[in-house]
């Protein structure tokens, strides 16, 4: 590992945003809040920052206004920075770019930034995953190996539903990909696709140039699928605690996740701390009569009533006597007094007036739109 | 070209704090933790920002690691300006020979040349040993309208502790016609909040003629304002009637923590139109345990919390296990309160551990003569071992220093 990492970051901020549409109707998959105060795109960047990246386009497409807001300067991520630092790449950022269809695509529409770049090596990483990735170790696995691309993925158990949403590695004996599956009918332990790969900017450039030739815009599909034979893709198993995104249900088990200490523990470590915008909120206030269980409370909130194995963003009010069980509730959101909420996500600002019951079911939560006032 | 600021304000924030014993031995008072997230010099730093004072000079003496560090660029506080913001003044040395800040208004005058920069109309000197909300800029145009040469913030104080303050004694117009410091018999209840607007160009020729005159004291209380005073400028008192709070003692900084908890006492945190601001931690949200119960408390980001918290003030990254007892207390970044252990009226300081079992402190009632009851103190990175039992008014300082 050396100081100088020549490496160029790439994220990509809207990939998967149809496995949420009711988070993503108003922002990116990146922008998508999690965990009490952080915002999806936060793993993947932190990660980089902590690896030494420090050269990081974000790739958007729409909807990018939150994500633009979240990122500002990159300055709370280090990314502030005069030799390389956070770079934000909308459509349209030259004649040849505009509404991608796919990664490779996507690729193309950004082809000059990434041919400016100093760089030899490039990392792509999207948004759909909450992990602490360890991309030193990912990038000298790639060195070592002498792969053309290297594939990250996790062994897990998949369901059908998640499956669908997901591609899947066959892998041999050497570690190599030999078969990859595109959303496939599937279920049981398998290796998944962490959509995160390793590859050298010269090759990269040839595929980029290639693929647009021939009017291709599926990385997966014309690349990784359709050349595992010719290409040596080699894959990387992340050993380290995830939870990927594929549904509203798996977005709320994956934020309930971090209400067990262990999960917690290893998704939040010393050595990768994850960083975010920052909103100089004061530390929450439990009051008189607050009754908190097993839950997750962000800065700014103030408690009056009861809230257990809930995760609360920061500046949320809960009134008297209200009770919150099982929720989301996202930032600057006022739950009022007498009301149940059960098995709820709230998005940002929402109101619930005094004394309403809202239940939803832990396989089917209810979802309440941003600002919506109840 | 740069434009010229209106005012700029000097912020001393050199002082010890030696009455905050273990708590300040090696940090300066200004670095001391306060209100779950926060360090006192974030309040004057706020207020200088929310007031539109955008060039702050932060003189700094006494043990200025922790400070310097926590003030960096200023970028916390929206002070890393291309032109003025935040700047940390430690004493220098020159041509003529290095000193210390030798007083209030030495550390000023050795620091004309920083001020000059700017060439302000006005400077406002602050303390970095009050917890406030304050809108300078209303005092500015108060000195402006008066036509003062300096104003300086008052608070009117109950007669009966009047004796422990600087009391400016004024006329009907609010005109300051003499100053007593700390009066055996006051003559009024209006107490300097060691708040001051001077006139530059004044107040200049004031630290110079002060610096030349070996006799006096090199002091805005004990100098420059009795020379003004003499000298028959026009020295304005700007009332000042909202929360303030001196943290000097272990009793004042523990009160002014529990002052949060009080929704009667106005010093409201939650204010979204005069916010708070400091350098934030990067840690996860706190997680609140099964076994926990947390009442009338604030708990700060990163703690995990499984024991009961009442009347509290918890700091960031704080672990406190199941079967401990926090009340009354105030557990400063990164303590550790572990199985079964009981803190009552008590400041733990940072990354210190209270073993399983231990008990610091004690409830008032429990104890006979009131004269033996305080609040304990641990000192920072102090590890109490399980079991023990400090009592109250006992401190334990870091016994690696001294």
């Amino acid at each position: 590992m050396s100081l100088n990492k020549n490496i160029l970051g790439l994220i990509f901020a809207n990939m998967h945003e149809d496995v949420v549409p009711e988070l993503t109707r108003q922002r990116t998959m990146g922008s998508v809040l999690f965990g009490g105060r952080y915002r999806m795109i936060d793993f993947v960047l932190s990660s980089m920052t902590n690896s030494g990246v420090d050269e990081v386009g974000v790739v958007t497409k729409s909807n990018y206004q939150s994500l633009l807001d979240h990122l500002g300067s990159g300055r709370e991520w280090d990314m502030a920075r005069k030799i390389g630092g956070l770079h934000l790449l909308p459509p349209f950022s030259d004649v040849s770019s505009g509404i991608y269809r796919g990664r490779l695509e996507a690729l193309y529409g950004i082809s000059n930034f990434i041919r400016a770049s100093a760089a030899e090596y490039v990392i792509m990483s999207d948004c759909d995953v909450v992990t602490s990735f360890d991309y030193d170790a990912i990038f000298d696995a790639h060195v070592k190996s002498g792969a053309d691309i290297t594939a990250v993925y996790a062994r897990a158990n998949l369901t059908m539903e998640d499956a669908s949403h997901s591609n899947v590695f066959g892998i041999d004996a050497d570690g190599r990909v030999n078969n990859v599956l595109i959303n496939p009918v599937l279920s049981g332990e398998c290796n998944i696709a962490l959509n995160t790969y390793v590859i050298s900017k010269k090759l990269l450039m040839e595929i980029i140039a290639d693929g647009a030739a021939k009017g291709h815009y599926s990385f997966a599909k014309t690349i990784l699928q359709d050349r595992c034979g010719e290409f040596k893709i080699v894959g990387y198993k992340h050993e380290g605690y995830f939870s990927k995104i594929t549904s509203i249900k798996s977005y709320y088990d994956a934020n309930m996740a971090l209400l067990d200490l262990d999960k917690r523990s290893k998704l939040f470590l010393d050595t990768n701390p994850i960083y975010t915008k920052i909103r100089d909120n004061p530390p929450a206030k439990f009051a008189i009569g607050a009754k908190v269980k097993n839950s997750i409370i962000a800065d700014g909130c103030i408690i009056e009533g009861t809230v257990e194995n809930s995760i609360l963003f920061r500046g949320v009010k809960v009134g008297k006597d209200a009770v919150i069980r099982n929720a989301i509730v996202m930032q600057d959101s006022v739950i009022g007094r007498k009301c149940t909420i059960d098995s709820v996500i709230t998005d940002k600002k929402v109101t619930i007036t005094d004394g309403k019951i809202l239940t939803g079911s832990a396989n089917y939560p209810v979802y309440i739109g941003k600002n919506a006032e109840i | 070209m740069y434009t010229k600021k209106e005012c700029v304000a000097m912020l001393l924030a050199g002082g010890q704090g030696s009455r905050l014993y273990a708590l300040t031995q090696d940090m300066a008072k200004p670095a001391v933790p306060y209100g779950g997230k926060y360090r006192i010099i974030d309040f004057p730093l706020s207020n200088c920002v929310n007031s539109g004072i955008d060039t702050v000079g932060v003189l700094t003496q006494y043990q200025p690691l922790v400070l310097n560090d926590y003030i960096g660029n200023g970028q916390p506080w929206d002070l890393d300006k291309q032109y003025g913001g935040a700047h940390c003044l430690p004493p220098y040395q020159t041509a003529l020979g290095a000193e210390w800040y030798k007083g209030t208004a030495n550390a000023i005058y050795q620091n004309i040349a920083f001020v000059d920069r700017y060439s302000p109309e006005y400077v406002i000197i602050l303390s970095g040993d009050h917890i406030y909300k304050m809108d300078y800029n209303d005092m500015i145009q108060y000195h402006k309208e008066k036509g003062a040469d300096a104003t300086i913030a008052v608070l009117d104080v109950p007669l009966e502790e009047a004796s422990r303050f600087g009391i400016m004694i004024t006329n009907d117009e609010g005109d300051i016609v003499d100053f007593e410091e700390k009066p055996k018999n006051p003559r009024s209840t209006l107490a300097s909040m060691g708040i001051y607007v001077f006139t530059w160009s004044k107040l200049r020729q004031y630290l110079i003629d002060n610096e030349n005159n070996p006799d006096e004291d090199k002091d805005f209380g004990k100098a420059i304002i009795p020379n003004m005073l003499n000298a028959k400028e026009k020295l304005v008192a700007y009332a000042f009637d909202g929360y303030w709070k001196d943290v000097g003692t272990l009793d004042s900084l523990w009160e002014a923590n529990m002052d949060i908890l009080n929704p009667n006492i106005p010093i409201d945190l939650y204010d979204p139109d005069w916010k708070m601001y400091s350098r934030n931690p990067v840690l996860p949200p706190q997680y609140i345990g099964e076994n926990a119960n947390v009442e009338n408390s604030m708990v700060a980001e990163g703690c995990i919390i499984d024991g009961n918290i009442d009347f509290s003030v918890i700091f960031e990254g704080v672990t406190i296990e199941k079967g401990a007892t926090v009340t009354d207390s105030i557990i400063m970044p990164g303590s550790v309160i572990k199985e079964g252990a009981c803190v009552e009226y008590a400041i733990v300081g940072e990354n210190s551990t209270i073993g399983a079992g231990a008990h610091i402190g004690a409830r008032p009632e429990a104890v006979e003569n009131r004269d033996d009851w305080g609040i304990a103190v641990i000192g920072h990175n102090v590890n109490i071992e399980g079991g023990r039992v400090v009592g109250p008014k006992d401190m334990v300082p870091d016994i690696r220093k001294k």
